[in-house]
């Protein structure tokens, strides 16, 4: 089955983006597709790699980035969220990109599912 | 960047897409956001239904005035839906009655539906999409 992954909260503060790589980690495990991730909200944060968070804990941006590198998930950024909360092109992590609303959409459009982790 | 670079032209498929808006317009951007993402996909020519239910249905309220928060009021956004052919404008009765209002109290056309009418119009979508 094809996937598509809509995270629309920020790392760290909330469990969404945690919860939503687990599950796109364990679809992959069972041969499922993951073909994107989308990143809105204060989801955008999720794509700064500027976060250097604590040896002893797990790097969110950087789980991520090493998905999409072993997996080929495209991870998308909405760019009117990113422009609202200052993530531009200087600061994305490896592997992310900046688009527009248009990939959300699509998405659901192509995809057998559509998954959203957030509020 | 414009939000429509990247549009699919012409892939053809329709799907039923429902938003459900479940958070009072201001405090939080979800509301905001949110109606970005519901006009780029009617621009996709999608079937759109938006359900308005909890904190939600005060999205639709009379009366909005965000002068004294010094914030952005997109409530008149609702009014223009029907331009971008968004007709499909449902509230959840009980979220309705629990804050005591009425469909007069709000700035659109809306049907109102009963728990059971709305898990049966959910069931029917192919993506739900919840803000």
């Amino acid at each position: 089955m094809q996937f598509g992954i809509l995270i629309n909260e920020g790392p760290y503060t909330h469990q969404a983006s945690d919860s939503a790589f687990l599950f796109a980690r364990a679809a992959i495990e069972k041969g499922h597709k993951v073909q994107r991730v989308f990143f809105y909200h204060d989801g955008v944060y999720n794509a700064t790699r500027l976060a250097t968070p604590p040896q002893d804990d797990r790097n969110v941006a950087a789980r991520w980035e090493k998905l999409a590198a072993d997996h080929g998930v495209d991870l998308v950024v909405c760019v009117a969220a990113a422009q609202r909360r200052g993530i531009t092109d200087g600061v994305l992590g490896d592997n992310f990109r900046i688009s527009g609303l248009g990939q959300l959409v699509e998405m659901g459009i192509q995809y057998d599912r559509l998954v959203t982790f957030g509020d | 960047m414009s939000e429509m670079d990247d549009m699919d032209e012409g892939s053809g498929i329709i799907k039923k897409f429902m938003f459900l808006n479940r958070k009072a317009p201001h405090g939080t951007v979800y509301a905001l956001e949110g109606l970005e993402v519901v006009l780029i996909t009617a621009a996709f020519d999608q079937d759109v239904s938006m359900v308005f239910t909890d904190d939600g249905v005060y999205q639709l309220i009379k009366g909005v005035d965000t002068k004294g928060i010094e914030v952005k009021d997109f409530s008149k956004t609702y009014r223009a839906l029907d331009g971008y052919d968004i007709e499909k404008l449902y509230v959840d009765q009980k979220s309705m009655d629990a804050r005591g209002l009425t469909e007069e109290d709000l700035i659109v056309d809306v049907t109102v539906l009963s728990v059971d009418e709305m898990a049966n119009l959910m069931a029917e979508q192919d993506v739900v999409i919840s803000f």
